[in-house]
């Protein structure tokens, strides 16, 4: 892996709009049933003004920024290396269905550890006014030669 | 429904089958084959097809969500992931979670879960902050 990329920032993705379906596929496929998530009328009690996506949901987003990262023409990073370390979100609000929402990402940290490298690559998340919504933070080992 | 530290506030056990996996897969846009082909993933040395590590991520905090009633409660949720989860095509694979309160104050609640496939442990430092607001 390219050490160069430590501190390097990308373009900001296309707008991800936010669907109340995708939501619910998403919310089904990791077991979720808590109400807030499924249906909108709870969604709206609770405060909200749709369902709101669960906790890991910004990982679809995320997903579009890592690929910019694999695709680094300099980054030197192997794909089928890569095994996914460590993972957090952390919010300033919930997404819910109807958020417009753009990554930025960044490489904040690039460590060798015997013959593995690991990098350390933040998303930024952002609504259509520009106001921060959620960070996704990812490591990624990247096994070295056998 | 706050009580003490070190209090269990939820336990679940999930069964996850190849089905969740691709169900998963299409949710998520992971389309690793390692997740579905037991021929690739032994390609690549794995006894065989493996749950994504974000999809016992996203479940792991659903006993959280339940037992708050609001997932947008959850401040910042984390996770190392320690250990691979194999799913077999017949029999799937059995992953209990326990939630634990780990730290306490007024505004907030850190919960401290305990991830198991096996008898062992397959997340590591999994912690969520949620808001009593």
């Amino acid at each position: 892996m390219n050490p160069e990329l430590q501190g390097r920032v990308f373009a900001p993705t296309a707008p991800y709009l936010v669907g109340r379906e995708k939501i619910r596929e998403f919310a089904r496929a990791v077991f979720a049933t808590s109400p807030v998530n499924l249906d909108p009328e709870a969604a709206r009690s609770a405060g909200y003004a749709d369902v709101v996506a669960p906790p890991t949901f910004p990982v679809v987003i995320q997903e579009s920024t890592l690929a910019q990262l694999l695709a680094e023409p300099d980054g030197g990073i192997d794909f089928t290396r890569v095994v996914h370390g460590n993972q957090r979100f952390s919010y300033t609000r919930p997404i819910v269905a109807g958020d417009e929402l753009t990554a930025t990402l960044a490489v904040t940290d690039i460590k060798t550890l015997g013959g593995h490298s690991m990098v350390t690559a933040e998303s930024t998340i952002a609504d259509a006014t520009g106001a921060h919504v959620v960070t996704a933070i990812s490591t990624l080992v990247v096994r070295g030669d056998e | 429904m706050i009580a003490e530290i070190g209090e269990i506030v939820a336990e679940k056990t999930y069964t996850l089958t190849r089905d969740s996996l691709v169900r998963y897969a299409g949710a998520s846009g992971d389309f690793n084959p390692i997740h579905y082909r037991d021929d690739v993933a032994q390609s690549v040395g794995l006894p065989g097809v493996l749950a994504h590590g974000m999809l016992t991520m996203g479940f792991a905090i659903q006993p959280v969500a339940d037992w708050i009633g609001d997932s947008g409660k959850i401040l910042d949720y984390q996770v190392k992931f320690t250990r691979p989860v194999p799913v077999d095509a017949a029999d799937g694979a059995s992953v209990t979670v326990v939630a634990k309160v780990g730290a306490l104050t007024d505004a907030e609640v850190r919960i401290d879960l305990t991830v198991t496939f096996s008898d062992q442990t397959v997340l590591g430092k999994a912690q969520a902050l949620v808001s009593l607001a």
